[in-house]
């Protein structure tokens, strides 16, 4: 049952006024899942939940829905709903009308509507707001109003396009919990749409790293911030150190002047790649004890951690730490073999978007 | 410190200058005779008139619907068309209006007369001369051609600040095309609809130009009557004041009706959910 494969995407290619805004998509999304399609602006996953909601159509390439190829099929006909990036609530009706608006248009019985809009308001924590006026209300209210309008209907894929863009910080840390646990009680698909990549790690069952209209990786969370596929998703999951290399030989890298022992196996032999450290993996040190030394060049007080940068080696490391470290003392860095992530270097071409 | 109300007042000046007084005047002269004394007699016989108000009232009525008939689609078209095609359609639209309106209106003349244009066409296929010019259809026509524009322009204006994800919902919850236009589209446009109708019905009621030039003296309108009073032989300009207060009443009346419908955004809107 977990496995079951609902939407899936086959070679999709998008194109805007003969710009490629999707190269060559393929993605499979099972079922009951919380999916997020990850990336910075421009990459390309609005396009793809477009195509999904059928807004867009692909220039050529299949959708599937449930084993369907839905291509033609307009968006009035699918079995999605969608969480709009400006909720798009209707003005002219009020919280009630706007969630009962989908279950009107299929002509249910009126106490019936009654019943699911009151469910719908108990889910979202909206009881006793259902004769107000949607343009006065809060945009976490409005949010709510919006995914009770698309879960009344009871899709079987829920698409949320970066929902909680326009909310505040404490807010949307408040909603990413509460919309985790809509998924898990309505045990509905949902595909997410997000630039956070906080956002994504803490929500998802799956991540979707997007970029340039690309899919770079698909896992898990943990997957992709432990094991990214290359340089950018490194950098983009979470602040990173990339530094060029040269892969010596297994299990032995070359950077910042010297050789580190690491555990990655299977490159050319002085293959260039990048090398990537977690700011929370380097450990500051004594000079002496360091691997390399280094001058600590900026402290930045965080919150949990200090963000230190150090110039060593003609790079400026990024380092994450509980310690306070004084400005333009000597330091010594060092990293464990586990730590050191090895990437093949990208095209040229991908570093620009 | 100048308070914001203290900006108003050469607003204030201008309002009173050229609408509390002449409407003042108005009232003065609709309820005086000839010699200054109070009297009603001159709205009284306004009765007399009452099947030139009423001819009045529907043609401009009619004319209302057609403007409205034609200009929601092509408002919404226009609205739906790229940033080129709506300023070529925009230019369309307001073109004539560069013209002056009574050469607009003389230009229908000589295209309806009994040996106008459309007739020497059709007398070319042997067929015998309409009788157009002169007709109420003339007047109504008129009407259409000029107010037009006075139509699609609100409903341009509030179709186009419908935003396209709120379209996009509907369709997405599952409403075919038909149902997204009389349940989202409809409902958001009624404020263009209602100052459309407004802008439209008020200056083709009172019209004299139109159905002086295209009625001929067959439907003589509630403008032409008053004109009358002022410029015409019939000189008696407490009667035609009079009849412009009647007339000023009635148009006051039909749009407080009409404003029923309107609610604002933070009103119930239950009537028009169906």
């Amino acid at each position: 049952m977990e496995d079951k494969t609902i939407v899936s995407l086959k070679n999709i290619v998008v194109e805007f006024d003969g710009e490629r805004v999707l190269k060559n998509i393929n993605l499979d999304i099972h079922d009951h899942e919380f999916v997020t399609l990850l990336g910075p602006s421009g990459c390309g996953k609005t396009t793809t939940l477009r195509i999904i909601g059928g807004f867009v159509a692909p220039e050529s390439g299949d959708v599937f829905f449930d084993g369907k190829r839905i291509n033609d099929l307009p968006p009035y006909k699918r079995e999605v709903n969608t969480v709009f990036q400006k909720y798009a609530l209707f003005p002219h009706l009020n919280v009630f009308e706007n969630i009962a608006f989908g279950l009107k248009l299929k002509k249910l019985p009126d106490n019936e509507i009654k019943q699911r809009v009151m469910d719908m308001l108990d889910l979202v924590s909206m009881r006793g707001y259902e004769r107000r006026n949607v343009n006065l209300l809060s945009g976490g209210q409005q949010q709510r109003v919006a995914i009770a309008r698309a879960l009344i209907n009871q899709p079987k894929v829920l698409l949320l396009d970066e929902p909680l863009g326009a909310l505040d910080l404490k807010l949307r840390k408040d909603m990413q919990i509460e919309l985790k646990k809509i998924q898990k009680n309505t045990n509905i698909t949902f595909i997410y749409v997000t630039h956070d990549q906080e956002e994504a790690l803490t929500m998802s069952d799956t991540v979707v790293v997007m970029r340039a209209g690309e899919i770079l990786q698909v896992g898990t969370p943990v997957d992709i911030y432990n094991e990214p596929k290359n340089a950018f998703v490194a950098d983009f999951i979470g602040a990173s150190n990339i530094i060029d290399g040269i892969m010596d030989r297994d299990c032995y890298v070359e950077f910042a002047g010297r050789e580190f022992e690491c555990v990655d196996t299977g490159f050319a032999h002085r293959e260039r790649v990048d090398v990537v450290l977690r700011p929370e993996d380097i450990k500051i040190s004594s000079p002496e004890a360091g691997q390399i030394a280094g001058v600590v060049e900026s402290v930045i007080f965080k919150g949990v951690h200090y963000e230190i940068m150090v110039a060593a080696c003609g790079y400026h490391w990024k380092i994450h730490t509980t310690l306070e470290e004084e400005i333009g003392r000597e330091v010594g860095l060092s990293v464990i073999p586990d730590d050191i992530h090895i990437m093949h270097r990208m095209e040229e071409s991908e570093y620009v978007r | 410190m100048f308070g914001r109300k203290s900006a108003s007042y050469p607003y204030l000046v201008f309002m009173t200058i050229f609408i509390v007084v002449p409407l003042a005047v108005v009232a003065y002269f609709a309820f005086t005779d000839g010699a200054g004394n109070f009297t009603i007699d001159n709205v009284s016989k306004a009765a007399d008139y009452s099947s030139i108000i009423i001819r009045s009232l529907l043609l401009a009525f009619i004319a209302t619907v057609l403007c409205l008939l034609l200009g929601y689609p092509f408002a919404y078209i226009m609205s739906k068309k790229t940033s080129n095609a709506r300023r070529t359609m925009q230019m369309l639209i307001m073109l004539p209006m560069w013209m002056s309106f009574l050469l607009r209106t003389y230009a229908w003349m000589t295209i309806l007369e009994n040996n106008g244009l459309i007739n020497k066409f059709l007398g070319l296929f042997g067929i015998s001369p309409l009788q157009m010019i002169n007709t109420q259809g003339a007047v109504v026509l008129g009407m259409v051609y000029d107010y037009l524009p006075f139509m699609i322009l609100p409903l341009y204006s509030v179709l186009m600040k419908i935003d396209p994800s709120i379209i996009q919902a509907a369709q997405d919850l599952g409403g075919h095309p038909l149902q997204v236009f009389s349940k989202v589209i409809l409902p958001l446009s009624v404020p263009g609809i209602l100052s459309g109708i407004t802008m439209v019905f008020v200056p083709a009621v009172s019209t004299f130009i139109i159905s002086r030039m295209l009625g001929g003296g067959s439907s003589m309108l509630i403008g032409d009557l008053i004109e009358l009073q002022f410029l015409g032989n019939a000189y008696n300009p407490n009667l035609g004041a009079a009849l412009s207060f009647v007339l000023m009443v009635i148009i006051l009346f039909c749009m407080s009706i009409m404003n029923q419908f309107d609610t604002d955004s933070d009103g119930e809107k239950g009537e028009l959910w169906v």
